[in-house]
């Protein structure tokens, strides 16, 4: 069985051989040569791992009987999380800071904004959200599931598979090879690849799924499983393209104008709706009954949420495309759902804040579950942001301005960001099996520096934003625009600074994360007393 | 009643389901996009981008442009003021991927076509803030610098044809001579590039002897907006299907 494992091995080294011998341009080259690396580092990764434990099958039962569960992947997860979440944040960081001294664009291809804004949006979304959804995944699948992790090679060769496709779409963006799809930049030949890690992800989620010692699957695995299934049917659709050879990168979509940008949007959407919202819910969930040892809130509003909100969602897509030459049935159809959205995301708020009835306490003691919670918060902000900006009176005003910006943000950060947090900190002690976090105040600092960080960037994206929109549409009194598109350009800058030092306090954040992981690795613990202890106890006199 | 936890239950029940569910809002929202006549007006004067017109795109899409420029002006009186007669459907039913974007950092492109001159946009590529002090857009200085690359531009038209985009063959035969013939006013091939291109303009388009890629983008965006001839189009008239 061992030896079947390099077939696919072997196969990719071949492609990868034929890409960089063949390859038209420098792009197809460098990814050639990339696939060629990785499949030569995975043939002696598997051959060491053969040598070491002669090709046995990994008992599903450690001696005493517990389940012997894969905490190698998600230790991996857990590390590449916090890597490319400090490298994706401080993109972002670099680009804002072009957007207020353009200057830093250094006039060179390989530094301008235009190349290194997909480089920002892809390794958040995908490098650091997508780590954080697979390690998650695989943590919360086998707990509670109460079965080992399916398959020897194929959680690794999702792993490293995901890191792969990171690297070509990263490295592709730099060198300007791009479909210019936003969130789906990359070319045809990286999209193929996470076609298979995916098609992979799945089939090992559904096999763990069915070795469960428990009746019923868990809430949150609905939700990831939901996210695997409908990213797959996303990302196969709106990639869809015709290379120009199968030796260069540059590839045609199948679909022009109005067709593909909505089918575009379908899926950008859906990307926050699935990846962004769905996947991250599952972690919501897992970590905040398991962070304050109580049951979730109502089984009842999981189902109802869990069905609305995916049902819902996919429809939301054409809020994109108000006032386009999108026809007007798609575009009503758009702000019908979007509005009627707002409903199951607070269902969910509601379901994920109110599981904390009875332990609000924990809020001031456990700062962990202060991240959480917030998290919840910011969801529940950014889902009625949402719907608002989705009705087509207050779109016409927000849409091409900052404030989408801000509003994709305030979910981005407030949401995604901090239940990632609180989720590698919750699973930080686990698979390094220590006692606790190396600090629990590192991670109090950690949250403030951000939260200022978040309300920085939200509140001066709004300024920016629904100020530019008003600029654009100002008359003076004889019936003239009053600005030219320049002055609004120069209207902004105060704001574009304020954005950029938001969003260099959230960089600092996950640096604080970063030291604090790394010392709970090392199995150090910071000498403090706990939270629990420090705050003085209510007075019931 | 209908009881849940058999779903629960059944990965593969909760895996159809959840595929029936996800499924519905996409095939009611964008199938008939492909069958309902109405979704593309009937305009006369859209032709496919001549290949020079195409390699300026390529270049545009390649340098992400569309982070920051958006081509689709929607139909308000301040938009149109500012940028032109809103955009139809029509406008880019050849442009694979479409190129709409979504946030306005700077200008609507959708109609810059015409609107400044060729050396404008080469000094303004070159260092944007030279000809616009207020703009942060980086510069593009380099692509005055790159050679155009001519030899290939045939088999994108080909790439074009299998997704339906009507190059004749005419069109692709020639296509590395209509590019060539393009970045000169004054040569033999500009008759016939016209011909095969309604509207096409041959011209040194960055004022320098080589061929640039600075020389394709600037084609490109000269093409922009300016294929429909608004002076006779109404959207209540016979253009409308």
């Amino acid at each position: 069985m061992n030896s079947l494992v390099f077939i696919p091995i072997l196969l990719t080294a071949f492609f990868g051989l034929f890409m960089a011998a063949k390859g038209v341009d420098p792009g197809m080259t460098l990814h050639g040569g990339l696939f060629l690396v990785a499949a030569v580092l995975a043939g002696f990764s598997v051959m060491g791992r053969n040598a070491v434990d002669k090709g046995q099958p990994v008992p599903e039962l450690n001696a005493n009987g517990s389940v012997n569960y894969n905490i190698d992947i998600v230790r991996a997860g857990v590390i590449a999380s916090v890597f490319w979440g400090v490298v994706g944040f401080s993109m972002g960081l670099v680009i804002a800071l072009q957007m207020a001294f353009p200057v830093l664009n250094f006039d060179l291809p390989w530094t301008n904004f235009g190349r290194l804004r997909p480089v920002h949006t892809s390794a958040v979304i995908f490098a650091f959200g997508g780590n954080v959804l697979i390690s998650t995944s695989f943590h919360v699948v086998q707990r509670t599931c109460r079965a080992r992790l399916a398959g020897k090679w194929s959680p690794w060769f999702i792993f490293w598979g995901f890191q792969l496709f990171i690297l070509l779409a990263a490295t592709g963006y730099v060198l300007g090879v791009t479909q210019s799809k936003e969130y789906a930049e990359p070319e045809w030949y990286t999209d193929i690849w996470l076609t298979i890690v995916w098609v992979v992800y799945l089939l090992v989620f559904l096999a763990t799924l069915n070795k469960r010692k428990e009746k019923h699957i868990y809430v949150a695995n609905w939700f990831y499983l939901a996210f695997i299934l409908t990213i797959a049917m996303l990302h196969i659709m709106n990639n869809l393209a015709v290379p120009v050879s199968f030796t260069g990168t540059k590839s045609y979509s199948l679909f022009a104008g109005v067709q593909d940008a909505l089918i575009q949007w379908w899926y950008g959407h859906n990307a926050v709706g699935f990846f962004l919202t769905a996947g991250f819910l599952g972690i919501m969930y897992y970590f905040i009954p398991k962070q304050i040892n109580r049951p979730v809130y109502s089984y009842r509003l999981s189902i109802v949420h869990f069905w609305s909100l995916i049902f819902l969602y996919i429809w939301a897509g054409p809020h994109h495309l108000y006032y386009t030459a999108l026809p007007e049935w798609a575009q009503t159809l758009g702000m019908t759902f979007s509005v009627m959205l707002w409903m199951p995301s607070w269902g969910g708020m509601i379901n994920g804040l109110m599981t904390l009835s009875g332990a609000w306490d924990k809020l001031r003691t456990d700062p962990i579950i202060r991240m959480l919670v917030a998290s919840v918060a910011f969801y529940g902000m950014s889902t009625f942001e949402g719907p608002l900006m989705a009705v087509k009176s207050v779109n016409a005003l927000s849409h091409y301005t900052d404030w989408t910006v801000g509003h994709v943000h305030s979910g981005a950060l407030g949401w995604v960001g901090f239940v990632s947090f609180g989720a590698i900190y919750f699973l930080a002690p686990i698979v390094w099996k220590r006692e606790r976090l190396y600090s629990l105040k590192l991670v109090s600092l950690h949250f403030w520096v951000a939260t200022i960080g978040i309300v920085l960037y939200i509140t001066s994206m709004w300024v920016s934003g629904i100020l530019q929109g008003l600029m654009w549409r100002a008359y003076d009194k004889l019936g003239f625009l009053e600005y030219s598109f320049a002055e609004t350009v120069a209207a902004m800058n105060p704001f574009y600074i304020i954005r950029a030092l938001g969003g260099g306090l959230f960089v600092l954040g996950s640096l604080i994360m970063a030291y604090n992981v790394w010392r709970t690795a090392r199995g150090d613990l910071r000498d403090e007393a706990s939270p629990a202890e420090a705050v003085p106890a209510p007075s019931n006199a | 009643m209908f009881d849940h936890s058999k779903v629960e239950k059944n990965s593969l029940l909760m895996v159809v389901l959840i595929l029936i569910v996800v499924s519905i809002g996409g095939l009611i929202e964008i199938v008939p996009l492909f069958f309902l006549e109405s979704t593309i007006e009937k305009v006369s004067g859209v032709r496919p981008y001549t290949p020079l017109e195409l390699a300026g795109r390529n270049i545009y899409i390649r340098e992400g442009c569309y982070n920051c420029h958006s081509q689709m002006i929607r139909p308000f009186r301040d938009e149109q003021e500012r940028y032109g007669n809103y955009s139809l459907a029509a406008e880019s039913m050849y442009d694979h991927p479409f190129q709409w974007g979504s946030k306005r950092t700077g200008p609507d492109l959708a109609r810059v076509g015409g609107k400044y001159s060729d050396e404008w946009q080469v000094n303004h590529l070159k260092a944007p803030r030279s000809v616009v002090p207020e703009s942060i857009m980086p510069g593009y200085a380099f692509l005055a610098k790159t050679r155009l690359q001519t030899d290939r531009i045939a088999e994108d038209l080909k790439a074009n044809v299998t997704i339906g985009v009507p190059y004749s063959e005419d069109m692709i035969k020639n296509a590395e001579a209509d590019m060539l013939a393009q970045l000169d006013a004054d040569s033999d091939g500009v008759d016939a590039l016209q011909e095969r291109y309604p509207g096409a303009t041959a011209r040194n388009y960055d004022g320098q002897p080589e061929q640039t890629e600075m020389d394709a983008l600037i084609a490109y965006l000269q093409v922009l907006g300016t294929m429909v001839d608004f002076s006779s189009f109404k959207a209540e008239g016979d253009n409308l299907r």
